[in-house]
């Protein structure tokens, strides 16, 4: 099959105008008579069912949490990129676009990304106008705060607490349209099937969470709007019930999946404590335009790091990076703390960690607001109580979550942190109407590999998510829907429906009947631990061939020995976990696979075979400038299409941030 | 931090589903690291159970972060446990010792019904929200971001009501399982605003309305539910909406 990307002609700035301008539109009485199937609540998919029923369409909306406003998004921490420009710092739609097909290492599709830079500034206005607190000025402005990776402000911001502002005030308008009779919400449902009638999405079959009953749901067109895939490493920032499971279920029904490999590993976490751990918290990105990190020079040196005079210690991102320093990308920084605690440097009972110390932050901040209050002759001790007044009043609520997990005052010493999984890039393939493979289904924010190529920068998911949600797909879903005025409502006792609700409970049985002796669980974190040894932030073909053979052992276990207690028809945890791992299992597997594929590095991507001399991630633009896009072709087998990537505007050099 | 391990007897809330009556089943749990989370602490003990073939305990938890609002456990007579501003996914065992008996209930109030064990239904959270909990802007209908300056104070003090979780701690708190704290901070939040003006009077008045019907309580001053919530909601937040209440009943000509 090949891949139509379906980008418009003409000049890139002029791409999205023109397609906005010719695009079919659905007149509002017909709009009522169409629906439309929203899976997922986070910021895409809230997002888009409010304005989808704001335009006038009947909206089923869906999510698996016991209310839509607990999707992840919330937990996003530092901020939102807009090309606003408030800074007069010489922002710009094309430096917002420059800088992210850069950031993500040029495998980003240019047009697709220009798009959301020009969209990036309409999503602070409407954010703002639905009551979003972003933090302001004195003058009552909005503020801007810079993040990794760019030399300009352009991040808003509310606290350290943004997704969960932009995800309440999409919340909130998506629970107005259900007030309004628009959007019907389903709390505690999950995806478990694409219904498809004729080569068309036409619905889902959902599970009622709570008494385990299977539902079928009609809708013109499908939406995905289900986050990323990084609990497929078992230990991720995600939250415990972050899946992959819609998307791959879409996957099997004939929608392709593009770059599985690309994964972001983000620099600042709180290190793994032991075997108990369940999950992995962030330390925002923020945190480095103040944080210094550094290791001691000597190995194994167990020290306490206050106590690691400073001639003793290596600031190895400012020593290696010294145009970025603290703030390079997060792929190469991550990279940088993993090599140091690989050659033996690593801090902690782990020695897999490294300080982010904010003690000369406390000292700098200290004698400027010494100077501030017009005080001379101020002795180190104020200074320094100073300076932590500043820094709390930046940063107050992660310390405050720093010391309640580790038990350790970062005021006084310096924190410990680790590379962590935290976001994938790769997702459902789609093309510029944010369309997969199969007619009528689309994949949005995360859920899509669309706009951050191999490397996300900070600040710029929560962008993408709104921008497909709220700016994008009201247009191009019309585009679409124009053409299916003339479709009634399927009646969902049509055999398609049918069918797939027989074998969505198969499924369940099948899993419930095995009745073997290892417990979900304990699957997911062998899993997990397969891939983050040979899929993780280094990788290199022997690994990755022996952990597909691994991970087809661990399938073959699965399905022979899970252990699920309880009933189906009942509220079950562990059933609902169950059917995820098993999905992780399959995702795992072509991971692998896609990483084996990309003899290169890239962004998040680094093959161990594909490096410069000083041990940076070497692209090979010659051959491996292309989306892979997987087709299902049956049980562990996979073929590989590929989306030829053409640079007009920003010509791929060697990414440089020395 | 030292680290220790330690023994626990566990007192925990099972009930079946909604229909059913529930009581108090007791577990005993060996070698919990003082650096596991409470969460993580139940995961060990939910292990335990499915390998020995019993039921595990049904409880809600989704980021373990602090945010998502969703973890809801009374543990010892306190929403979220011992910890002051915390989640209980985010209260570490270092709060126990070697020993303790730990009683845990899921929230009790008549508009949060048990769903199993430890979960409830706070869909009438929702259904609040859904009665004014918002600014009725359509996409698309928004002026620039910067045309209408707002005080920093009152954007901050606008953050801090927004804070909320809606984790439903307050009413859990609260000896009348009054939705005050909750209903308070939406309200404070948009009135505070000035995107939220059109709409103030109607809001204020409709969600309150709402809030009734949904069985939650009265509010008597008593504070609990500020000194419980886990993002330190203020209780001026009450007294703002009172005002807002008053006011608005005086205005509108309904």
């Amino acid at each position: 099959m090949s891949l139509d990307s379906k980008i418009p002609q003409g000049d890139m700035d002029k791409k999205w105008t023109d397609y906005k301008g010719h695009v079919k539109l659905v007149n509002p009485t017909n709009k009522r008579k169409l629906e439309v199937i929203v899976v997922g609540t986070g910021l895409a998919g809230a997002s888009a069912a409010a304005s989808l029923g704001e335009m006038g369409y009947q909206v089923k909306a869906f999510c698996f949490q016991d209310s839509p406003r607990r999707a992840h998004s919330i937990a996003a921490q530092g901020g939102i990129n807009a090309a606003k420009n408030y800074q007069n710092d010489g922002d710009s739609v094309f430096r917002l676009f420059y800088d992210t097909v850069k950031g993500g290492d040029y495998r980003a599709r240019e047009a697709n990304v220009h798009r959301l830079a020009e969209v990036s500034s309409a999503i602070i206005d409407q954010c703002v106008a639905q009551g979003v607190p972003f933090a302001r000025e004195y003058g009552g402005l909005l503020s801007n705060r810079s993040f990794g990776g760019t030399q300009v402000q352009r991040t808003f911001y509310a606290a350290g607490q943004t997704g969960q502002q932009l995800l309440l005030g999409a919340y909130s308008a998506l629970e107005r349209q259900v007030a309004l009779g628009n959007v019907t919400m389903y709390n505690r449902h999950e995806m478990l099937d694409i219904v498809k009638i004729d080569g068309k999405a036409r619905g889902i079959i959902a599970r009622n969470l709570v008494n385990g009953t299977l539902e079928r749901h009609f809708g013109h067109a499908v939406l995905l709007c289900t986050g990323g895939y990084g609990n497929v490493f078992y230990l991720s920032t995600n939250a415990m019930g972050s899946n992959v499971t819609a998307a791959w279920k879409a996957h099997k029904q004939g929608a392709f999946f593009g770059n599985p490999c690309f994964t972001q590993i983000h620099p600042t976490c709180i290190p793994v404590s032991g075997d108990h751990q369940s999950k992995l918290t962030l330390m925002s990105e923020s945190l480095r335009n103040d944080g210094r990190i550094w290791v001691p020079k000597k190995k194994n040196d167990t020290r306490k790091g206050v106590d690691i005079p400073e001639d003793e210690r290596d600031y190895y991102l400012e020593r290696r990076y010294p145009a970025f320093g603290n703030l390079v990308p997060r792929d190469v920084a991550s990279r940088a703390a993993k090599e140091r605690c690989d050659e033996g440097y690593g801090v902690g009972t782990t020695r897999m960690a490294v300080f982010l110390d904010f003690a000369d932050a406390i000292k700098r901040y200290g004698k400027i607001e010494a100077g501030k209050q017009g005080l001379d002759h101020v002795d180190e001790a104020t200074i320094i109580k100073m300076g932590k007044g500043v820094v709390e009043e930046k940063y107050g609520n992660l310390f405050e979550m720093y010391e309640k997990i580790t038990g350790e005052n970062p005021y006084e010493m310096p924190m410990r942190i680790y590379p962590a999984v935290h976001y994938t890039m790769g997702g459902l393939w789609v093309d510029y109407e944010l369309k997969t493979t199969v007619d009528g289904l689309y994949a949005l924010g995360e859920a899509n590999f669309s706009d951050h190529g191999a490397n996300r920068l900070g600040a710029s998911a929560l962008m993408q998510g709104l921008a497909d949600g709220y700016f994008v797909i009201p247009y191009t879903l019309g585009n679409y829907l124009a053409d299916e005025i003339r479709t009634a409502s399927i009646p969902t006792d049509h055999p398609a429906f049918e069918e797939t609700e027989k074998t969505v409970g198969d499924r369940i049985n099948q899993l419930m009947n095995i009745k073997g002796k290892q417990t979900v669980e304990s699957f997911h974190k062998r899993l997990g631990k397969i891939m983050w040894d040979k899929c993780g932030m280094a990788r290199n073909a022997k690994g990755l061939e022996e952990a597909i053979v691994e991970i087809q052992t661990l399938k073959k276990e699965f399905w022979s020995d899970v252990k699920i207690p309880g009933e189906i028809n009942e509220m079950n945890p562990e059933l609902d976990k169950a059917g995820r791992v098993a999905d992780f299992i399959e995702l795992g597997e072509l991971m692998c696979k896609d990483a084996l594929d990309r003899n290169e590095s890239c962004g998040g991507h680094f093959r161990e075979e594909s490096q410069t001399d000083e041990g940076e991630a070497k692209r090979d633009d010659d051959n491996f400038s292309y989306v892979s896009a997987w087709e299902y072709k049956g049980e562990s087998n996979w073929q590989l299409n590929k989306e030829p990537l053409t640079f007009d505007i920003v010509k791929p050099t060697q990414r440089s941030y020395k | 931090m030292e680290h220790y391990n330690m023994n626990l007897t566990l007192k925990v809330w099972k009930q079946k589903n909604s229909k059913t009556k529930g009581s108090f089943e007791t577990y005993q749990v060996k070698d919990i690291s003082s650096e596991m989370s409470f969460l993580e602490m139940f995961d060990v003990l939910n292990e335990k159970l499915i390998t020995e073939g019993k039921d595990p305990i049904a409880f809600d938890h989704d980021c373990r972060e602090g945010i998502c609002g969703m973890c809801s456990m009374y543990i010892d007579g306190r929403a979220h446990g011992p910890w002051t501003r915390n989640t209980v996914c985010q209260l570490h065992m270092r709060a126990f010792k070697d020993g303790d008996t730990i009683v845990v209930e899921p929230w009790r109030s008549a508009a949060f019904p048990v769903i199993k064990d430890l979960m409830v239904n706070r869909d009438s959270f929702d259904r609040i929200m859904q009665a004014g909990g918002f600014i009725s802007v359509n996409t698309g209908n928004a002026v620039d971001a910067n045309s209408l300056p707002i005080d920093k104070k009152d954007a901050d003090a606008a953050l801090d009501a927004a804070s909320c979780i809606g984790c439903g701690a307050c009413v859990a708190a609260c000896k009348n399982s009054s939705a005050m704290l909750f209903v308070s901070a939406k309200v404070s939040q948009l009135a505070l605003l000035p995107q939220g003006q059109p709409e103030r009077e109607s809001r204020v008045l409709n969600m309150v309305a709402q809030m009734d019907k949904e069985g939650f309580g009265n509010c008597t001053n008593t504070y609990a539910c500020e000194a419980e919530c886990p993002k330190g909601i203020s209780v001026a937040n009450i007294a703002r909406l009172n005002r807002e209440y008053l006011i608005a009943g005086f205005t509108t000509e309904q």
